[in-house]
């Protein structure tokens, strides 16, 4: 086990060593940012200065470098907009992002594996065939426009709650979060309801099929012809095989809805991360750019990690094929 | 003698069609089963021999369902008996094994994780009494160091080794009947030959009956004291494995036997029965082999042949075989 983790960790570091080469060079290619850092009248002596001072002078080689060399001693440099170091910038939006997001993906993945191991169990079931009818709904409808329709609904036409902003905050870990405070979760509720729904219609999906598949295989009749009662094998047994495939896509949709909430977030005036990288790419702050950008790529090669060691963890075959 | 430990009477199972209507998997099916006695069922592939297995064990899901008939276990009905009834006899005195014991354990749950699910299905005990019991079950079906195996996950045994798991489990609250649908077949013909050995052991020492699920008249004939022959869902023939090999009735155990390989002369190709099984779904209004049957006379299309019985044969033919042919 120990063995597959370093040789996990080696991939991890190796791709994050490519990735971060190709959002350096692409962000590059973009754009020259000086003029729009620089006001247009400026002469041509603050103008070389500024170029000096930000090492756009540099060969693009030496830049990747000395970037690299912040990176790794945690500087990622500092906006060209907001003249702060980008990190803190990024930590100053996370936590807005991150608690909207779990909480969004992990409802998403209770009520949808809850419901679509339901359907899967009982197809016929009047019930299972409403729950399918609710997945359909889920993955065909826009998100924007589900947004649109939860604030009518629920914030402008029944006044229940809150269309926008974060709500009361408290400070933890010097961090500000609203998921503790009522006013806070009452905020919540809407944007992750809005970008739960189509997670929890791909839960329900992929559970139900995964259910229906495994009821039909030897080992559930095995068990069934053992004697072993009807929840005890839902729980024992179908629960934990259908559980591979629910874990890389929890994996997946928790890295890009956090790297890319920018929709929901938008609409409902959330202050994350989102709207950061929108207002970076739009002012060609290339600083916050890349970090973002490889922030995004650490996040999901983490994931990616993650993901693969709990596999190992349920899957003794991973395991054991792995070590050889 | 004593009374029979299982008696089967006019079982019937039905599969709902998709354009409405039924097919009968298992039609009519009789027979009854002995302390400590092995019956081979023969037959084709889809012959009806798993559904009836199935159907034993009350596990048939919608859209199929048992129609008819009563299956007496030790005594007690399980014709119309609720789900918790029938729950509470599985493994505890009707067990069955499959075929591919790759398929059937669980790949991610240990041994000892999945013998303990199985006990705690009927007794209540203590972690290290469970271990125990489950330890001696593994080495009563011949698994060495059976106490350090029940860590061990099925991929990390042989496929003759997963089949004895599965054995161990079915035999864990020591059933008085066992269903084997062919568990034998997946496995090289060594690995199968010992547990079919061991299992003839086990019945004769402690009053196992078995169902023994066959394709392969060969693999039954030497292994099983009475012979059940399938055909399109209903019992063809039956009897002492003997008997019914030596001067069978009915002209299908007749085409069965001709076409083993031990009944061909060295050189000659093997006999086959003419024309393929037929689809349950069309089956022909008289005898259902009539279509491939030597012997087939115009009454045979007219209406399925009832059983006739003599001694403890039966079999259903308007035109059997003569007794000693
Ligand atoms: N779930 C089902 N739905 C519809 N028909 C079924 C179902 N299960 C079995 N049948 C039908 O019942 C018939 C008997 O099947 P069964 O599995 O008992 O055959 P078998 O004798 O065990 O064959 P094999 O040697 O291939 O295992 C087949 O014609 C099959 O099509
Ligand atoms: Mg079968």
């Amino acid at each position: 086990m120990l063995g597959f983790v370093i040789q996990r960790l080696i991939q991890a570091a190796a791709v994050m060593a490519v990735m971060s080469v190709i959002v350096f060079v692409g962000v590059y290619a973009v754009g020259n940012p000086v003029d729009i850092v620089i006001p247009p009248d400026a002469t041509q002596d603050v103008r070389e200065e500024a170029i000096r001072r930000l090492g756009l002078d540099l060969p693009l080689w030496r830049q990747y470098f000395l970037f690299v060399g912040g990176v790794l001693q945690g500087d990622f440099g500092r906006s060209f907009i907001y003249n702060e170091p980008v990190l803190s910038l990024i930590a100053g939006r996370a936590p807005a992002t991150i608690e909207l997001v779990l909480i969004s993906v992990l409802c998403a993945t209770v009520i949808g594996v809850s419901l679509g191991v339901y359907a899967g169990y009982r197809p016929h079931a009047p019930l299972a065939r409403a729950i399918m009818a609710l997945s359909v709904l889920g993955f065909s409808v826009p998100t924007f426009w589900v947004g649109l329709i939860l604030i009518l609904t629920f914030a402008v036409s029944l006044g229940w709650l809150p269309a926008g902003g974060r709500g009361e905050t408290v400070l933890i870990l010097g961090v500000r979060w609203s998921f503790p405070t009522l006013d806070g979760l009452a905020h919540i509720a809407l944007p992750a309801l809005n970008l739960a729904l189509f997670k929890m219609a791909m839960m329900i999906r992929l559970a139900r099929s995964g259910v229906r598949e495994i009821m039909l295989t030897d080992t559930i009749r095995f068990a069934r012809a053992a004697g072993i009662s009807e929840a005890t094998i839902l729980r024992r047994h179908v629960l934990k095989l259908i559980a591979a495939p629910i874990i890389t896509v929890f994996g997946l949709e928790l890295g890009s809805t956090l790297a890319f909430a920018v929709v929901t977030e938008t609409i409902f005036s959330w202050p994350g991360m989102g709207k950061l990288i929108i207002d970076s790419i739009t002012l060609l702050d290339r600083p916050v750019m890349v970090a973002y950008l490889i922030l995004t790529a650490l996040l999901f090669v983490t994931i990616n990690l993650l993901v693969d060691l709990a596999y190992a963890a349920i899957d003794p075959r991973v395991r054991s094929g792995e070590a050889r | 003698m004593s009374p029979p430990v299982l008696d089967v009477v006019d079982l019937t199972t039905e599969f709902a069609l998709r354009g409405g209507g039924a097919a009968r998997a298992v039609d009519g099916v009789s027979f009854s089963l002995a302390r400590g006695e092995i019956v081979g069922l023969v037959g084709e592939s889809g012959s009806g021999k798993s559904v009836t297995g199935f159907s034993l064990m009350g596990l048939i899901d919608p859209p199929g369902r048992v129609a008819g008939g009563s299956v007496r276990l030790n005594g007690a009905e399980l014709a119309g008996m609720d789900a918790e009834g029938l729950r509470a006899r599985r493994g505890r005195e009707i067990a069955m094994i499959f075929q591919d014991p790759v398929a059937t354990l669980n790949p991610l749950l240990t041994v000892g994780a999945q013998m303990r699910m199985a006990l705690a299905a009927h007794a209540r005990t203590p972690r290290r009494a469970a271990d125990d019991r489950c330890a001696a079950a593994l080495a009563r079906v011949g698994i060495p160091a059976a106490r350090d195996r029940l860590a061990a996950y099925p991929h990390e045994f042989s496929g003759g080794m997963r089949q004895r798991v599965a054995i161990a489990i079915a035999l864990l609250h020591a059933p008085s009947v066992v269903i084997a649908d062919e568990p034998t077949t997946a496995l090289d013909v060594s690995v199968q030959a010992q547990i079919l050995v061991e299992m003839r052991a086990l019945a004769a020492e402690t009053g196992l009956s078995l169902i023994w699920i066959s394709h392969d008249l060969a693999v039954v004939s030497g292994f099983a004291s009475r012979i059940l022959v399938m055909y399109a869902g209903r019992v063809v023939e039956q009897g002492p494995a003997e008997a019914v090999l030596r001067a069978p009735r009915h002209p299908y155990t007749r085409g069965l036997i001709d076409s083993l390989p031990a009944a061909a002369k060295p050189g000659e190709p093997l006999r086959q029965i003419p024309g393929g099984a037929p689809s349950l779904g069309a089956l022909p209004p008289g005898c259902a082999f009539a279509p491939r049957c030597p012997r087939a006379a115009g009454a045979c299309r007219a209406a399925p042949p009832v059983e006739t019985r003599e001694g403890a044969r039966a079999w259903r033919c308007l035109f059997p075989l003569e007794a000693g042919a």
